[in-house]
């Protein structure tokens, strides 16, 4: 085997940890909500974690546009096309939700919740890939 | 005393000799039939349908987990740099396809079917331990999410370089790997609340 020298890792702002919190959040809204279906779901906690997931979603985004001399083409292929297929899936859950008879405020707060999901997921993978690649010229 | 000369710049290999493919276009046929399939027996309610996705998908879910984790894991910790490589650069496009389908067909096949069987309702005699089961899927999901899928999908972006960071490919490994440990050990507590679910 070849061995080669390559440049030191650069430090990267906390994106991965605060998605993975964005992670909790969601999970925990679902959880709390899958565990009193069907009956009424109090909506105060979910719309509380919610509330949680999208401010942590903006801090991550403003963070991730502030990188100096980032991958930025990378991060937009590898985003992309897991957007697209986390679409197809929060699509399906979505689907589920209406076919099961959710309703009103409820199956608002899980359309957002899927829509944090959608957008986090993208941007986590796509920044995962890109902190490794050489910077765009 | 001896001197243990540590690694204070990252070593990378030689270019790899075949193209690797992070996305295997030939599995995508049997994923999007599983999902379809999927689709229709969570529309038409069919009982043995979603029994046998929740109990295919959630079977092949933990085999997988328990056989990375504890089987291939340490195997792979021996290996040379050079065959985990090898390894790596089959196993991981693959895992990129199997474990989000096998995944999506066990939650989504077991969600109906609980909703089906009138399982959810507050009143059934195990709704604790169902709601157990939603948090502990709820703690592999974001394990799954947060660290084994960007492990995956970084070290096949670095499969693909020129020379690729071998260090760091090793240091997503054994992410991944640990992960998938970790998941694997908590598949057994779902294994448990499930058995006793059913066994009422």
């Amino acid at each position: 085997m070849e061995a080669h020298e390559s440049m030191p890792e650069r430090p990267m702002p906390p994106i991965q940890p605060i998605a993975i919190a964005i992670f909790v959040l969601i999970v925990t809204g679902g959880v709390f909500t899958a565990a009193h279906l069907p009956r009424h779901v109090p909506q105060g906690p979910t719309i509380g974690l919610l509330s949680a997931a999208v401010v942590l979603l903006a801090v991550n985004s403003v963070l991730l546009s502030r990188i100096p001399n980032f991958a930025w083409r990378s991060f937009r292929l590898v985003a992309g096309w897991v957007l697209a297929a986390y679409v197809v899936i929060a699509g399906m859950l979505e689907y589920v939700f209406v076919y099961d008879d959710t309703r009103g405020t409820q199956l608002v707060i899980l359309t957002l919740m899927l829509l944090v999901f959608a957008v986090n997921v993208p941007m986590l993978l796509g920044f995962s890939v890109a902190r490794f690649q050489e910077p765009d010229a | 005393m001896a001197v243990v000369a540590e690694p204070t710049r990252a070593a990378v290999l030689a270019p790899p000799r075949r193209e690797i493919q992070i996305v295997p276009l030939k599995g995508l046929p049997i994923v999007g039939i599983a999902i379809v399939g999927l689709i229709v027996a969570i529309a038409t309610n069919g009982g043995w349908a979603l029994d046998f996705y929740h109990v295919v998908g959630g079977a092949t879910w933990t085999v997988i987990d328990l056989f990375l984790g504890f089987v291939l894991g340490p195997i792979m910790g021996t290996m040379s740099p050079q065959a985990r490589f090898e390894f790596a650069s089959r196993l991981m496009p693959k895992m990129l396809l199997l474990m989000p389908t096998v995944v999506t067909m066990t939650l989504g096949a077991g969600f109906q079917l609980a909703r089906h069987l009138g399982n959810l309702s507050a009143s059934y005699p195990h709704h604790d331990l169902l709601v157990a089961s939603y948090a502990v899927v709820g703690v592999m999901a974001v394990i799954a999410l947060g660290l084994l899928e960007p492990a995956n999908i970084a070290v096949l972006f670095e499969m693909r370089k020129p020379q690729p960071n071998v260090e760091r490919i090793g240091r997503l490994m054994r992410i991944f790997l640990y992960t998938a440990g970790v998941t694997g050990a908590m598949q057994i507590a779902t294994l448990v609340l499930m058995t006793k679910i059913t066994s009422g």
